[in-house]
């Protein structure tokens, strides 16, 4: 299982919870299990955030693959030339 | 790592002639308003007198009824938007905002916010058709600054801005847009365990871009419904999104240029006149030609946050950073999005702290809507935490490189904001500084050194290039990310040393947007990280087209031949074969199967943070409060300089920009709400005259995501001066600044303070 940690402002979409468990192989997989746990982080992590799989940043990256033992944070999206993040 | 080409790394690494230079510096190279069309209109802006105003009516019929006048655009003319994050190449925008900003509603929230644009034939008669138009106001409270605007009983500009990211939700709308946070460890326990705990309140001035060039645009939309433009920006695919979406067109309808381009960084990532060109264009069914004035550029187009900034860091006796927090309230102009999400994501990551908490707010007043602005947001909160290291330096006797190096964030540490870094270069560039002979050199009395350290991530994105063989072998490059700090020539010499070529048969261009894929802007310290790989990508088809068609041709099986040295050759040498250089196989190229090319297409991840470490000796003025930089000195971490002569303008650039940030920039505000020093003359940047040379030394701790080892290098430059510059001053004065800039005033009324007119009692 990947264990999942969410940075900043995401953990009041999931009542405060910051860190998961997850079996997801993908970061496709991932954004759909957090989103089944909770909902309305839905639209958020579809409307950009970054990924960190074992220290590694990645935007815009659904098919980039989740290891068994992979440490994931989820991070606001790394500005370049835009300002505006979300939530 | 270099690729199979001839000459391993020839060119990558040098300092080869740069393929623009020439038309450059004959004046011969087209920038924004260099482009002309047959029959073109001039347009002009009508711009709001108040920093805050309900928009009563707008009446343009005396401006339409005169004589010259094609076209008059306003509110009217675009559609109205709902409030939603909608993704626009890489970037989220928010498009309610978007269209009020290019052309303001309901209200005007800014001095200098666009009411109504005019295109006519001349621009004597566009001027005047502005004066021909009547807009009624009612003027409302205004509120400038940060703190204020958070004040409750502030004026309110917006209704429906709500804070994002408090608990309860707020009932009642307010000016902070969003306030975000990132924490780890116990923060309360990390400052229990502190010998020396420092704690200081910093403010920045909102300082402007300063590029050279202001933003132009020509714009022709046709009959048929689809347009043309050629516009001064850092992302033709991005304007060409916008407009699209504002003015509710097809993206393949449009089709954009980037002109050469004099200077953007950040400020030349979003639209401003482009969609009132092509709509004013499409108005009057004429090309139509928009260039802003300097006061225009100043007054109505980003420049980056002012902040308040508080930092309070504890350490051990032996120097060991054990607390580290912060809270950041910056500017976003009249909307929402100011960089206080990065600042905070920042201000303690070149550090190694178990215990970190950083709180930042969105603000929004009646000032332009900020911009990016190289490492949007990190400057402002890591001047402030750089300036209370030096502190904690002073106060535990701590050599301050030494006391930087001894909590250096390194490969394995856990950022503060999460994840954990893979190798940085930051070490590296504190131990070159110390080397320097910069750094030993004695001053005298009112000079001071400082130092300082500086952070920022660097992104990738979506990129895409071509390689086309020509017919003699020569080989075209076209990148779809404006030039701004030497792509061109560093794309050139990673393609001649990855096919192996000589570094002048490739000519690198910029391609527009009918020409390649999407292709993200030039932003994020990205184009050269993320063109470089594309490139690689390219010229791997083509080293594998060749292979195949020589397979068929020398009648062997593609893995029984290689593409090296330049040439296509058995791995095994035989008398039967003879090897193909690129041209020879040019010149059979239609005969073998057609032309021969590579389309890089990617996704570009794996970009490696960049880290700095800056040091500057400085000469204070008692009598005038003048600062004048001495000698400066800038180490980065490339990860590997493609082209070490731009990665030195890079670094050289950014601290020039980081010494005007530091000790003359600012905006100057009038009770009025309006901008008072809206010029060059008034607005006071670094020029020639004003800095000594900077040595630059180039660090190279390999990105080991990229094939040549390359991390960006345009933005964590802007970085450190802030704090180094701050240092600098404490250690010639004994004073430690808490505002910027510290301008001369500044600078003499402190200095009367302490040590009396003239810093006599020093």
């Amino acid at each position: 299982m990947a264990r999942v940690v969410l940075v900043g402002n995401l953990t009041q979409l999931t009542g405060g919870v910051a860190e998961f468990d997850l079996s997801a192989t993908s970061v496709r997989q991932l954004f759909r299990q957090l989103a089944d746990l909770h909902p309305e982080i839905a639209p958020h992590l579809e409307e950009g955030v970054a990924v960190a799989i074992d220290g590694q940043i990645y935007q815009d990256a659904l098919l980039e693959p989740i290891g068994a033992d992979s440490e994931v944070f989820i991070l606001p999206q790394i500005a370049g030339g835009s300002l505006e993040d979300v939530p | 790592m270099a690729g199979n080409g001839t000459n391993g790394q020839q060119y990558v690494g040098t300092r080869t002639i740069r393929p623009d230079g020439a038309d450059k510096v004959t004046g011969r190279a087209r920038f924004g308003a260099d482009y002309n069309l047959a029959g073109q209109l001039i347009g002009k802006v009508l711009r709001s007198p108040h920093p805050h105003a309900r928009i009563v009516s707008i009446d343009t019929s005396k401006a339409e009824a005169l004589p010259g006048v094609k076209a008059v655009i306003t509110r009217d003319d675009f559609a109205d938007m709902p409030s939603e994050f909608i993704p626009a190449g890489e970037m989220m925008m928010n498009y309610k905002d978007v269209t009020r900003n290019v052309m303001a509603r309901e209200k005007a929230l800014y001095e200098g916010h666009a009411v109504a644009a005019v295109a006519a034939t001349s621009a004597v008669i566009a001027k005047k058709a502005l004066k021909l138009i009547d807009v009624t106001y009612d003027v409302l409270p205004h509120v400038i600054d940060v703190v204020e605007a958070m004040q409750p009983g502030a004026p309110i500009l917006h209704d429906d801005l709500f804070t994002v990211g408090v608990e309860p939700k707020p009932d009642r709308p307010s000016n902070v847009a969003k306030r975000v946070e990132i924490s780890q460890g116990d923060i309360d326990a990390g400052f229990k365990r502190a010998d020396v705990i420092v704690e200081r309140e910093f403010k920045t001035a909102p300082v402007h871009q300063g590029y050279i060039e202001p933003h132009a645009v020509l714009a022709t939309v046709s009959e048929d419904g689809s347009a043309e433009v050629w516009v001064s920006t850092q992302g033709h695919y991005i304007v060409r999104a916008h407009c699209a979406r504002l003015l509710g067109m097809d993206i393949g309808k449009i089709r954009v240029n980037a002109a050469e381009i004099g200077g953007g960084f950040g400020g030349k990532t979003v639209v401003y006149l482009e969609p009132l060109a092509l709509a004013l264009s499409r108005k009057a069914k004429r090309p139509v030609k928009m260039v802003m004035s300097r006061e225009e550029v100043f007054k109505a187009s980003g420049p980056t946050s002012g902040a308040v900034v508080k930092v309070k860091m504890g350490a051990t006796k032996d120097g060991k950073f054990v607390a580290g927090w912060a809270e950041l309230k910056y500017q976003a102009g009249a909307f929402q999005g100011s960089p206080v999400q990065p600042g905070v994501m920042c201000a303690y990551a070149p550090y190694e702290i178990e215990h970190v908490k950083v709180v930042g707010y969105d603000v929004v007043s009646n000032r332009p809507k900020v911009a990016a602005y190289r490492a949007p947001g990190a400057p402002i909160s890591e001047y402030a935490v750089e300036s209370v290291v030096d502190e904690i330096a002073k106060k535990l006797g701590i050599d301050p490189i030494q006391l930087r190096m001894m909590n250096a964030a390194h490969e394995g540490t856990k950022a503060a904001y999460g994840p954990k870094f893979g190798p940085l270069g930051l070490e590296e560039t504190l131990n070159s500084i110390k080397k320097t002979e910069h750094w030993n050199t004695p001053l005298r009395k009112w000079q001071g050194r400082g130092v300082a350290s500086g952070f920022w991530f660097n992104i990738g994105g979506e990129t895409c290039v071509s390689l086309t063989v020509n017919e003699d072998g020569t080989v075209s490059l076209m990148a779809g990310t404006p030039d701004i700090g030497g792509l061109r020539a560093s794309l050139a010499a990673v393609a001649a040393d990855e096919l192996g070529i000589p570094y002048d048969k490739v000519r690198p261009i910029i391609g527009d947007t009918g020409s390649l894929g999407f292709n993200f802007l030039t932003g994020g310290s990205r184009s050269a990280f993320s063109g470089s790989m594309a490139i690689v990508e390219a010229a791997k088809q083509i080293k594998s087209e060749l292979c195949a068609r020589a397979a068929k041709l020398w009648e062997m099986k593609p893995d029984e031949i290689e593409y090296a040295g330049g040439h296509v050759k058995p791995k095994v040498a035989s008398e039967k074969v003879t090897p193909m250089s690129l041209v020879d196989f040019a010149k059979v190229a239609g005969k073998t199967g057609g032309p021969i090319g590579g389309v890089g297409r990617i996704n570009a991840q794996g970009a490696g943070p960049s880290l700095g470490t800056h040091l500057v000796d400085l000469e204070v003025d008692p009598e005038t409060g003048r600062v004048t930089i001495l000698r400066y000195t800038v180490a980065q971490d490339a990860g590997k300089a493609l082209h070490p002569a731009y990665v030195e303008g890079q670094f050289q650039g950014g601290a020039v920009q980081g010494i005007g940030w530091a000790l003359n920039e600012e905006y100057i505000y009038g009770a009025d709400g309006k901008l008072q020093n809206a010029g060059f003359l008034d607005y006071r940047m670094p020029v020639a005259s004003d800095v000594p040379k900077i040595d630059a030394i180039v660090v190279e701790v390999a990105n080991p995501r990229h094939p040549y080892g390359v991390r960006g290098v345009g933005e964590t430059p802007i970085v450190p001066p802030l704090g180094a510059i701050a240092n600098a001053m404490e250690n010639a004065t004994g004073i430690r600044f808490t505002e910027l800039p510290m301008s001369p005033p500044k600078v003499l009324k402190a200095l009367k303070e302490k040590y009396g007119a003239g810093g006599a009692g020093r």
